[in-house]
């Protein structure tokens, strides 16, 4: 049962000698193939390779023999990177290693398997992946929340260790907190971008997908970090995020933003928040309530600016130097149209559409110059608040997972429900996702997770206190 | 603002050809989401600096240092259509 291992417990037995990255791996793929066909975390993965790699594997590095699943919208050398969409299946194989890969590699872990995704990240339930369809681990008749669907469930199924994700409006945390695993984005900037195929690049961040807290900022330590790759890349001093993890909360001022704590959220939902506050406080923290007034307008000014940024982002989508062409082809247009017609999924195209819209002359102003605007109004509220305490404690979801196929064909009621994970990324903000209890729908138990927000590079505020949640929350 | 969405021109700036069927999904559905995008309406953001970014980003260049550059063989395995050393697409300029 390594499968079921965090980290901290695969390295404690790797130094004991109770067992090898070898047995990690066979662990690994020996429930991987049981299990997932059933839930569909994977898109492809390479045993051979990472055997090899685990044979060879410097146990003295910080994540020396530790095998770590990858969102495939990250290019990892050699491997297939899909996006989850028809446009790359079976015509790209990446030619370089993502910032992150190199990272992850320098400090001797092993990339084994790659996450599915709602295609190209844009999606909350990984039901828009061209490929296949992944299954929350917990009920298979709901969604693992998207769009780092398969990174969260394959770490929820133990079909994976840890893994990496990407968030741009809430990818990480929002599927983290539907299958009941850790999500961590980090800051903008925090963490190179450098290899990840682009949606929206003001918004994107790769964070880890993990266990146990202590995992999120062991591995986060290998991922800070600047980067000459990524011109967005901060070159601000990084932490060992894993020092002073334990340092608890008595003293710390900590946020409930009353706009996040509203009664559309399920009853369940909303206990697990007062629950958890309860605890904090107990434990010594100064619990304030804030205001974050601009909230109501994160979804509306997201759903401007990452479609416009995606539409541009996408356009290297064209057929001619990777990915698939369509054989459709008489002239140079009709190159690109039939091979974007053929290659992009609906909602892609929905939000291409939304967003050349909205860059398009005439409408320029009014949509997008205003969106950032009103970003400027949606981070000064962060800054406010930050000034008068050290984090914010807040759902991530109004509800838990729901199931498959329920908001087909409503997009808006789809986008809705990232009300409460956008202004993280809208603020460049660090923000986790830690699981807090369950929510019962139909008579079953669901996952819920809390979420922690920090000021920009506050990381080790944020795992300070989803640590110390994630104690009590075991004490009880 | 939203009922001046016109789905066949919009898809040409974007270079994707829609479907019929497509068309007709995708209009009621960005209607609806324009309609709610147009809620900013209620701000007044009259004197307020727009931002493209969390934090100002100073795109800092990097040295002028040659590096390596990919090998054309990695190129090649990923481009749909490749000969002699070139990406090849179909005729661009007019005869």
């Amino acid at each position: 049962m390594l499968n079921t291992k965090t980290i901290s417990e695969i390295k404690a037995g790797y130094a004991g000698g109770d067992f090898s990255p070898v047995d990690v791996i066979t662990s690994l793929e020996s429930a991987i193939a049981e299990q997932d066909a059933q839930i569909g975390s994977y898109l492809s993965r390479n045993v051979e390779t990472a055997l090899k790699a685990a044979e060879s594997a410097d146990l003295s590095l910080p994540l020396g023999g530790v095998p770590i699943a990858i969102k495939d919208n990250i290019n990892v050398l050699g491997e297939p990177c899909t996006c989850a969409s028809k446009f790359l299946e079976g015509a790209y194989q990446a030619p370089y290693n993502a910032t992150v890969i190199t990272k992850l590699l320098q400090a001797g872990a092993i990339p084994f398997g790659r996450a599915n995704l709602d295609e190209f990240a844009m999606g909350s339930a990984t039901e828009n992946s061209a490929v296949q369809l992944t299954r929350n681990p917990h009920d298979l008749e709901r969604v693992p929340g998207g769009s780092s669907g398969g990174s969260a469930a394959c770490v929820a199924g133990d079909l994976a260790i840890a893994s990496l994700g990407s968030d741009t409006g809430g990818s990480i945390r929002q599927p983290a907190s539907h299958c009941g695993v850790v999500g961590f984005k980090p800051s903008y900037g925090r963490v190179s971008r450098y290899g990840l195929v682009a949606f929206a690049s003001s918004l994107d961040q790769i964070g880890p997908l993990t266990k146990s807290v202590t995992d999120a900022a062991m591995l986060t330590n290998v991922l800070a970090g600047h980067d000459p790759l990524d011109s967005t890349s901060l070159d601000a001093p990084t932490l060992d995020y894993t020092q002073g993890l334990d340092e608890g909360v008595a003293g710390k001022k900590i946020g409930v933003p009353k706009e996040y704590l509203s009664d559309d959220l399920h009853p369940d939902v909303k206990k697990a928040v007062q629950t958890a506050i309860a605890a904090l406080e107990k434990e010594g923290a100064e619990i304030v309530e804030v205001s974050l007034p601009h909230t109501k307008y994160c979804v509306p000014t997201y759903y401007i600016l990452a479609p416009a940024e995606a539409s541009s982002n996408l356009s290297r989508f064209d057929g001619v130097r990777y990915a698939n062409r369509s054989n459709d082809v008489t002239d140079v247009l009709s190159m690109y149209e039939n091979s974007r017609e053929e290659g992009f999924g609906p909602e892609v195209k929905r939000r291409i559409l939304l967003g050349t819209y909205v860059l398009s002359s005439g409408y320029y102003d009014a949509y997008y110059i205003k969106a950032q605007k009103v970003r400027t109004l949606i981070m000064r509220d962060f800054n406010e608040v930050f000034e008068q305490v050290d984090a914010l404690i807040a759902p991530v979801a109004p509800e838990p997972a729901r199931k498959i196929g329920e908001n087909a064909n409503d997009p808006l009621q789809e986008y809705l429900a990232d009300i409460f994970t956008i202004g993280a990324n809208l603020a460049g903000i660090p923000a986790i996702s830690v699981p807090a209890g369950t929510a019962e729908v139909d008579g079953k138990q669901l996952p819920v997770g809390l979420q922690i927000l920090g000021p920009h590079l506050g990381e080790q505020t944020v795992l300070q206190v989803a640590r110390a949640w994630e104690l009590l929350r075991d004490a009880e | 603002m939203s009922d001046q969405l016109d789905i066949s021109k919009v898809a040409r700036l974007a270079r994707l050809k829609l479907s019929e069927e497509e068309a007709a999904e995708f209009t009621p559905q960005l209607a609806t989401v324009l309609s709610y995008i147009d809620t900013l309406n209620e701000l007044d953001v009259e004197g307020i600096e727009p931002s493209a970014h969390a934090k100002p980003v100073f795109a800092e260049p990097r040295a002028d240092v040659p590096g390596e550059s990919m090998p054309v063989e990695l190129l090649e395995q990923n481009a749909p259509s490749f000969a002699q050393d070139q990406i090849r697409v179909p005729r661009v300029v007019e005869s």
